[in-house]
């Protein structure tokens, strides 16, 4: 694909000589990150991503030439969510209804230099699975219409409200139509995995180029260990936890016996 | 200053928690109570997952209690038959309800249940403290002296008898199980030691003296968390040592100041407020429960 599209710029450029105007320059988008790898340690509070790059091309626009629209995206890993919602039983809330959305990302943003159907069109955002509509999978849904969208709807309202998914029209920054950037916030409840980061370059709706690249973001230090403690060595864990717990106990009576005195 | 919690998988503010655990811990060295059945409440109003919160309550009920225990081990106020035949009950109790806790989570009604079970207890011991200390108020202001009530109850006609020497006593072993059991259950469901149903219980029920009721209950409660911690860790995964730790720290330090509080307090004043407290957060839960609530959907993972 980037072959292709350096062979077609050679080619363009050979080409130069002879007045092409009616032909939109060739474009390739050159990305990169500030950080690849992302570690959840002791002190994690979130973190930002910033994507940044330039959009090369074979000769400079003309102003019979569409306007390019960058769409910059990072998506977590994928997995099942459960969806419940509750309904008076008795005087109270419970919950009662529920729904498996059977793959949700677990952290999505997206970020766009205009408006999101001005940059990249309906037909591209269905092939390369761009909106969150299009993200979230929901096949063997018990509900239908109105009460599917629903649990649908709540999915990308809570995730939304607990920063988990960010959806920003404008969010880009493009310069000149050539340098951009884009700024994502990662909240503290990201969960581990490889992360993906999309950056797509679109010219009248259609993409013209892709860049991606990965983040892995994994638990480190005392944090990783414990993880990994509690999962695979539960009972070695939960004597661990007894002892840390004794000891205090005993430290504190201890300290206050020698304070009393 | 944030700190991460590794199982709750969140990051939560360090002084936040210290200062839970603080204020909790001058309650309960005000009251000689546990606490948990408030600190439970707030770790979930503050974002922990109830699972982790009930899980790693358990495993900071071990130190604060176990530190209580140590006081009362020098005094000599341990019946330790008593506390073992609770503890017999309560082990069986404790195993049932974390497996009990493991269903409901995968029914996703942990939350209802943890509600349910807070509103019924605490308005009931709250009740009853409220009813007892009131009266006590009302004839100690007539100058009448409060009556110590220890009679020989259906308690002391069961089979299996046994002699606890402690306690003064000579009564069979089912009333102290099935009392264990019945804890052990409402430790492992709701995250706390149990001492505010069990002392109750050990005094009307079993007729035990005042005086070794409390580091009984406590040497109970140390060994029943510290099962209660194990089997939390092992079949649910749900004990955040860094979460324990800090709540830790945190009630240890404020049970010091609550008790040199509550010296200066007297018995009937403390159980009323005691009492007016645990009413208080009762009517909270039980509010929470009816009125709408802003968000009626809520998400988790599949099996949580």
């Amino acid at each position: 694909m980037k072959a292709a599209a350096l062979f077609a710029a050679a080619f363009a450029l050979g080409a130069a000589a002879q007045p092409a105007e009616q032909t939109p320059p060739v474009e390739r988008v050159i990305a990169a990150l500030d950080q690849n790898r992302i570690a959840i340690t002791a002190g994690f509070d979130g973190t930002e991503i910033f994507v940044y790059g330039a959009v090369a091309r074979d000769r400079l626009p003309g102003p019979q030439d569409a306007e390019v629209g960058v769409v910059v995206m990072i998506t977590g890993p994928s997995a099942p969510v459960v969806v419940r919602r509750k309904a008076r039983t008795l005087g109270i809330w419970v919950n009662r209804d529920s729904e498996v959305i059977d793959a949700a990302p677990s952290y999505y943003a997206i970020a766009t230099s205009g408006a999101f159907y001005d940059t990249i069109s309906h037909t591209e955002d269905l092939r390369r699975r761009v909106s969150l509509e299009h993200t979230l999978r929901f096949v063997g849904s018990r509900s239908e219409g109105e009460a599917r969208e629903a649990f649908l709807d709540a999915v990308v309202r809570l995730r939304r409200d607990s920063g988990l998914y960010v959806i920003a029209p404008q969010g880009v920054q493009l310069i000149e139509g050539t340098l951009f950037n884009a700024r994502f916030a990662l909240p503290a409840n990201i969960v581990e995995g490889p992360y993906s980061a999309r950056v797509l370059l679109t010219r009248q709706g259609a993409v013209v180029d892709a860049f991606e690249a990965q983040v892995d973001v994994a638990k480190a230090g005392v944090e990783r260990w414990l993880f990994d403690l509690a999962r695979e060595q539960s009972l070695l864990y939960g004597v661990m936890a007894i002892m840390v717990a004794l000891v205090a106990g005993l430290a504190a009576s201890e300290a206050f016996r020698w304070l009393k005195r | 200053m944030q700190i991460y919690l590794p199982i709750a998988e969140m990051s939560v503010n360090a002084l936040t928690l210290l200062g839970l655990g603080g204020a909790v811990g001058v309650l309960s060295g005000l009251f000689g109570v546990g606490g948990g059945f408030l600190l439970t409440p707030l770790l979930i109003f503050i974002g922990i997952p109830p699972a982790v919160a009930v899980a790693s309550q358990a495993n900071q009920i071990v130190a604060s209690s176990f530190s209580g225990v140590l006081a009362h081990w020098r005094r000599k106020t341990v019946d330790v038959k008593m506390g073992l035949v609770l503890l017999a009950g309560g082990l069986v109790g404790s195993w049932f309800g974390v497996w009990l806790f493991a269903l409901v989570r995968a029914l996703g009604q942990v939350e209802l249940m943890v509600s349910l079970c807070y509103v019924v207890f605490l308005g009931v011991v709250g009740g009853l403290m409220m009813v007892e200390s009131l009266r006590t108020l009302r004839t100690r202001r007539r100058g009448a002296p409060a009556a110590v009530r220890r009679g020989h109850s259906w308690a002391h006609r069961l089979p299996l008898k046994l002699r606890f020497r402690e306690s003064k006593l000579y009564i069979s072993a089912i009333p102290p199980l099935v009392i264990g059991l019945f804890v052990g259950v409402l430790a492992a469901i709701m995250g706390v030691g149990g001492g505010f149903v069990m002392i109750p219980a050990m005094i009307y029920l079993l007729g035990m003296p005042t005086s070794v009721v409390i580091g009984t209950s406590l040497f109970q409660i140390t060994l029943l968390a510290g099962f209660t911690t194990l089997l939390h860790a092992q079949q649910n995964q749900t004990v955040d040592v860094v979460l324990a730790v800090l709540l830790i720290v945190g009630g240890v330090i404020g049970a010091q100041f609550g008790a040199q509080l509550g010296a200066r307090l007297r018995g009937e004043q403390l159980r009323f407020l005691l009492a007016a407290l645990v009413l208080a957060v009762c009517a909270k839960l039980a509010v929470d429960l009816v009125v709408t609530p802003d968000e009626l959907f809520s998400l988790s993972r599949p099996g949580q």
